[in-house]
């Protein structure tokens, strides 16, 4: 479905992305995991066309985003989901023109089709009734479930997850992946989560790919991660603060910066 | 050589971003004239921008207005040139004062409000969310905004220009007892075409103006509280500025 070759993004001297392979099989669900500043969510804007790579190249579909014109990247987009960190809905329109919105701008769908069509979107995820309702007037789980359902109204191919679970309680996470499990079973949407929830990775992913600062360390089936013995992989799955990952980011040695000489 | 360089280093980059948003006013403009057209998104913005600053604009002319009464009868008074009084104010509402007081409340109201609308949707996201829905961001945000500034001020200005002469009238022929005859006689045959003409060309370009540095700045903002709040700032200070001088140099080509 996705085919990452050779990706290279640069940010000043720091390196996002470090000549990534990789891909995302059609139909499953793969998680992005990596600590803070691990080049996830750069990976992920690559993947959707959002940023172009410096070098190297994004096939969705085997046609590759980087290159694609404006006018067809948009039209990839239309098989394109996202559910964003902070769900991003329009903070001017209520509950059901959010969700409506993709349709009303992409199609010529009578009203009446268009209602049934949100209603059927927002029973998915659960909230049929709060269609009148502004955004700011949910909770951050609530409104993470109407970025889902605003995400799959043009019943995408795929769907790119961005931290989907992160600030929310347990109860609300354990929704939300469920919600990412079920569209995948019943819908056979294809879904990219960008993730450092490990209990929630384990949860939903087929595949897992593991980033750290820029480098893919490993990636393979989840039950490959789990029983992987590369001490950096295990370190981050299991959280541990002391390993072969270091927690801090500079190369200076610490007795040479604090003492004065 | 340390100051030469910064002062090169900071037109540099001064000059770099005066390129961008020449490049966003072009790029929003040409995306407007391009289908689909959503009339709608238009209206609406007319709405927030015109239709809104009708109050602020009705207190800014009456009373601009009435100033102008009474300072001129001051004036013309000590010349025995009272009956000028209509023409004084009329030319000098229609031809500076409309479109120029005009523009400056409307950027307080409007123009900050649009920075930090279009700021918010960036700290939000909501640019990209656009982007991933397939729908241009300058195309359905930025177009209408501009549009909608060039269409309603020369309204709100026109709409200035006429309170503000009944404000004059109100003041100079009812309270200061001016012949109302020779008032609005004489500022009838004097005020010619091309008076009003200009202050409608001012108007025009200062919606664009307006609009322009408002989206412009909250596009650019930094995606943070403090960024917003200080590209707000700036929309203010910016626009203000530019208004009083782009009104020199318009004034100056059009006499």
């Amino acid at each position: 479905m996705i085919k990452v070759e050779n990706l290279v993004k640069k940010y000043g001297n720091i390196t996002a992305s470090n000549n990534l392979n990789c891909r995302f099989e059609k139909g499953k669900v793969t998680v992005i995991l990596g600590g803070s500043g691990s080049g996830k969510s750069t990976l992920l804007r690559q993947l959707t066309g959002l940023e172009k790579p410096d070098s190297g190249a994004v096939y969705f579909d085997g046609v590759d985003l980087a290159t694609a014109g404006k006018k067809k990247l948009y039209e990839l987009r239309k098989k394109m989901g996202m559910l964003f960190q902070g769900s991003a809905l329009f903070n001017y329109l209520d509950i059901y023109e959010n969700i409506a919105f993709p349709l009303r701008e992409h199609t010529k769908i009578a009203d009446n089709i268009i209602k049934t069509i949100v209603t059927m979107k927002l029973e998915m995820v659960g909230l049929r009734g709060t269609e009148h309702l502004m955004p700011s007037q949910l909770s951050g789980g609530m409104m993470k479930r109407v970025g889902l359902a605003r995400a799959i109204v043009m019943d995408p191919k795929v769907i790119f997850y961005d931290e989907p679970t992160s600030g929310l309680d347990p109860i609300s996470t354990g929704v939300i992946d469920k919600l990412i499990r079920d569209l995948n079973q019943t819908l056979g949407i294809t879904s990219v989560v960008v993730s450092h929830d490990i209990e929630s990775c384990f949860r939903i992913a087929d595949n897992i790919i593991i980033l750290f600062y820029g480098d893919i360390i490993a990636s393979g089936t989840a039950e490959e991660i789990r029983e992987s013995d590369d001490p950096r992989v295990r370190q981050f799955i299991n959280g541990e603060p002391e390993g072969p990952i270091p927690f801090t980011r500079t190369d200076k040695n610490y007795l040479d910066e604090i003492l004065i000489d | 050589m340390e100051i030469a360089a910064s002062i090169g280093r900071y037109t540099l980059t001064r000059l770099q971003v005066f390129g961008r948003s020449g490049i966003f006013l072009f790029l929003s403009l040409f995306q407007a004239f391009i289908p689909p057209y959503r009339f709608h998104r238009l209206v609406k913005e007319i709405e927030f921008i015109g239709s809104k600053s009708f109050l602020i604009v009705f207190v800014t002319a009456l009373f601009t207005g009435m100033v102008l009464g009474i300072q001129g009868y001051y004036s013309l008074s000590q010349f025995g040139a009272e009956a000028a009084l209509g023409i004084m104010v009329a030319l000098s509402i229609i031809r500076e004062l409309g479109p120029v007081l005009c523009a400056l409340m409307v950027t307080g109201r409007a123009g900050s409000a649009i920075t930090a609308e279009i700021g918010i949707m960036k700290i939000t996201d909501q640019f990209p969310a656009l982007e991933m829905m397939a729908i241009d961001p300058l195309k359905y945000v930025i177009s209408p905004k501009i549009l909608a500034g060039i269409i309603a001020l020369p309204l709100l200005t026109a709409f200035f220009d006429l309170v503000g002469i009944a404000g004059g009238y109100l003041v100079g022929v009812k309270l200061l007892g001016v012949n109302e005859g020779a008032y609005i006689g004489k500022m009838i045959s004097s005020v010619e075409f091309v008076d009003i003409y200009g202050g409608i060309l001012k108007s025009f370009c200062f919606g664009a103006l307006i609009t322009w540095i408002s989206t412009f700045m909250g596009f650019s903002a930094q995606p943070t509280t403090e960024g917003v709040s200080r590209a707000t700032t700036n929309t203010v200070v910016l626009t203000s500025l530019s208004i009083l001088i782009v009104d020199y140099i318009l004034t100056s080509l059009l006499l």
